[in-house]
């Protein structure tokens, strides 16, 4: 478990230096489109995708980085991506918002709240009838919990008893509304009951706490036991999207943002690590320069990249090749 | 040759695929009951695991059947009626239609929205429409639409088979006609119109229901000496544009016969093409026979009154032929 902890520590260190450098570079232009970072909701993703084997599948959400950097895709295909060049993920067709990498069982972001919860029940729905013991986690937030597709497709993965992990990111607003406005229960993960299937909410912010909670629904999901509830605990730092802040819109405190910030789940896991001597102050910060270097020679690698020829936009618009 | 039904050759194509592929399963609401016959029997053969009943939730069952698309599996996904589509509007236009291209090609959504259309009687307007054309705006998904039961047969065989996400639409008024279908197995390629009946004086393109009625048409207007050419596109996206162009390259005149509301329809978007295609093989302006711009009404008169039907093609071909352009 020592060693998984170093793991999930290096991989939200490359999540947060990622959505950094992401959101410097929005403020500076080079980064095109809307873009929406999860700095402070790292813990989430790497305690969920650490239990994962590379042929389980996830689906994402707008808010997507973590997600698939926690599954384990490479910063520079992301990166890519973000600078809309051809070596992206997607040779430029998505953007940050629809990163995917099939080969790594990310099965996709989206653009829309909501709509990767009915993909990621199919994605399980496969996996059961192909006879694999593979699960699919499924990322979404707060603000999808209020989507009808999340109702039918806990209740239909609870009917089937599929392979899905629904992993709710509370991080407390849904766009710029507040949850304890828009969401009639206090935790997400109440709702759970209606479908009759396991909900538990947990820290966020503690990676452990997220590994068990997410370990233990992975079991029963291989096992046959059918989909569970997990709502995590979180807080988005930043905005919704990177530049709101140009509309002056005052939709929660500072002081509150402040409050969640002395709970940053890297931080914690990081003390953690050092008071109980798994790491030393000097390979802590060793760690942490391995992170941001290899989100620099991703961005490199992105600016060095070429760009996709205007008519890449209506080539390969088929499967088997037909125009 | 033997005759089958629309529906049974149908449900001929569904087990044929179900048992050449493991992959190949249905899901939707009652088929396992199979409301108007084409998946009668299924359950039967394949089993729950193949032949899943759903809740009635399209946004889900239409999103897991993405999501087990792009997992290995090849679904037929059955909306029962057309307007249940709009249920499900983001995944079929966000999704299916869009993340195969989104994904830079990556992955690739094998399946079908299978679903009945057109306006089975009285149904009114949440159970009649013909939701073609909204369709056909969102790029990469393919359409199809046969008229007869060979076609239905050999069309949705080859749709199944079509790693894309494909649109397979059933006319409901059409489940019940015979037709010839050969015992043995045989494909129709997506995107192959067929000519229905070859003339010389007018070309009339007939999607789905509207094809039976044009060809009615013809033959009633062969005994007043009116030789009409009726060409069956039977794949909506993509069109098979040349066999409509060489049609009218031949005759000058064109009808076009679709039943749907007639703004942004099919039939205008068939218009707009050999306008700019086919300009030069115009004698005529072209026709659209279609419905009203209207929901579809509840009482007889109004219905009849807004669906298209054989005397109003009759009427748009002769008007077609009447026309004499004096400026040129």
């Amino acid at each position: 478990m020592n060693e998984e902890l170093v793991l999930m520590y290096r991989k939200m260190l490359t999540i947060r230096a990622f959505e950094e450098e992401a959101s410097e570079l929005f403020w500076k232009g080079e980064i095109l489109g809307l873009l929406h970072v999860s700095i402070g909701e790292e813990a989430v993703p790497v305690g969920a995708c650490t239990n994962l084997l590379p042929e389980d599948h996830i689906t994402s959400t707008h808010r997507g980085h973590g997600d698939i950097i926690g599954k384990g895709a490479d910063p520079k295909y992301m990166f890519a991506e973000l600078y809309g060049k051809k070596t992206g993920y997607c040779k430029g067709r998505g953007g940050s918002m629809h990163i995917a990498d099939y080969s790594l069982g990310i099965i996709g972001a989206n653009g829309i709240v909501g709509a990767g919860i009915p993909i990621s029940t199919g994605s399980a729905l496969a996996q059961k009838m192909l006879g694999t013991r593979n699960v699919t986690v499924c990322f979404f937030g707060d603000g999808a919990s209020n989507q009808g597709t999340f109702h039918e497709s806990l209740n239909l993965a609870a009917i089937w008893k599929l392979p899905v992990i629904f992993v709710c990111k509370n991080n407390q607003y849904g766009m710029w509304t507040s949850a304890s406005y828009a969401v009639s229960v206090r935790d997400v993960s109440e709702r759970a009951k209606g479908y009759g299937i396991p909900g538990v909410t947990v820290d966020g912010n503690d990676v452990t706490a997220v590994y068990e909670a997410v370990h233990e629904a992975v079991e029963r999901a291989r096992n046959g036991d059918g989909p569970s509830l997990i709502e995590c605990k979180t807080y988005r730092w930043h905005g919704h999207m990177e530049g709101e802040e140009a509309y002056g819109w005052v939709y929660r405190s500072p002081e509150e943002a402040e409050e969640w910030k002395k709970r940053c789940p890297i931080l914690r896991l990081e003390k953690e690590l050092l008071s109980r001597g798994i790491l030393t102050e000097a390979q802590v910060k060793e760690i942490r320069e391995e992170a941001k270097n290899e989100i620099e020679e991703a961005v490199k690698f992105a600016e060095e990249s070429p760009l996709p020829e205007p008519e890449d936009a209506v080539a390969d618009l088929f499967a088997g090749g037909e125009e | 040759m033997r005759k089958i039904t629309y529906i049974q050759a149908v449900n001929e194509a569904f087990r044929e695929e179900m048992r050449r592929d493991p992959k190949v399963f249905i899901m939707g609401e009652e088929v396992k009951v199979g409301v108007l016959g084409q998946t009668e029997g299924l359950f039967e053969e394949f089993g729950e695991e193949k032949v899943r009943n759903t809740p009635i939730s399209e946004q889900g069952f239409v999103g897991a059947g993405i999501g087990a698309a792009g997992s290995g599996m090849r679904p037929i996904v059955d909306f029962m009626f057309g307007n249940f589509m709009y249920v499900a509007m983001d995944q079929l236009a966000n999704q299916a239609a869009k993340l195969r291209y989104m994904s830079g090609g990556q992955v690739n959504f094998p399946m079908v929205f299978y679903t009945t259309t057109g306006d089975m009687g009285s149904t009114a307007a949440q159970h009649s429409d013909h939701p073609v054309a909204p369709f056909v705006n969102m790029p990469l998904l393919k359409i199809v639409l046969p008229s007869t039961p060979y076609d239905a047969k050999g069309l949705l065989k080859s749709a199944i088979r079509d790693d894309n996400p494909i649109i397979f639409f059933e006319e409901v008024t059409l489940g019940g006609i015979k037709g010839d279908v050969p015992e043995e197995e045989y494909l129709i390629s997506i995107g192959k119109g067929d000519i229905k009946r070859s003339g010389k004086d007018v070309t009339v393109v007939a999607v789905g229901c509207m094809a039976p009625q044009a060809l009615s048409a013809a033959e009633k207007l062969q005994k007043e000496g009116i030789s009409v050419e009726v060409a069956d596109p039977r794949t909506i996206v993509p069109l098979d544009k040349e066999i409509i162009l060489n049609s009218v390259k031949k005759t000058g005149r064109l009808v076009i016969c679709e039943d749907a509301p007639r703004l942004c329809s099919f039939a205008s978007e068939v218009s707009a093409t050999i306008s700019e295609d086919g300009f030069s093989y115009l004698k005529a302006p072209i026709k659209r026979v279609t419905r009203e711009h209207v929901p579809l009404p509840f009482s007889s008169p109004m219905t009849e009154f807004v669906l298209p039907n054989e005397s109003k093609i009759i009427d748009a071909i002769k008007e077609a032929l009447r026309y004499e352009n004096k400026t040129r």
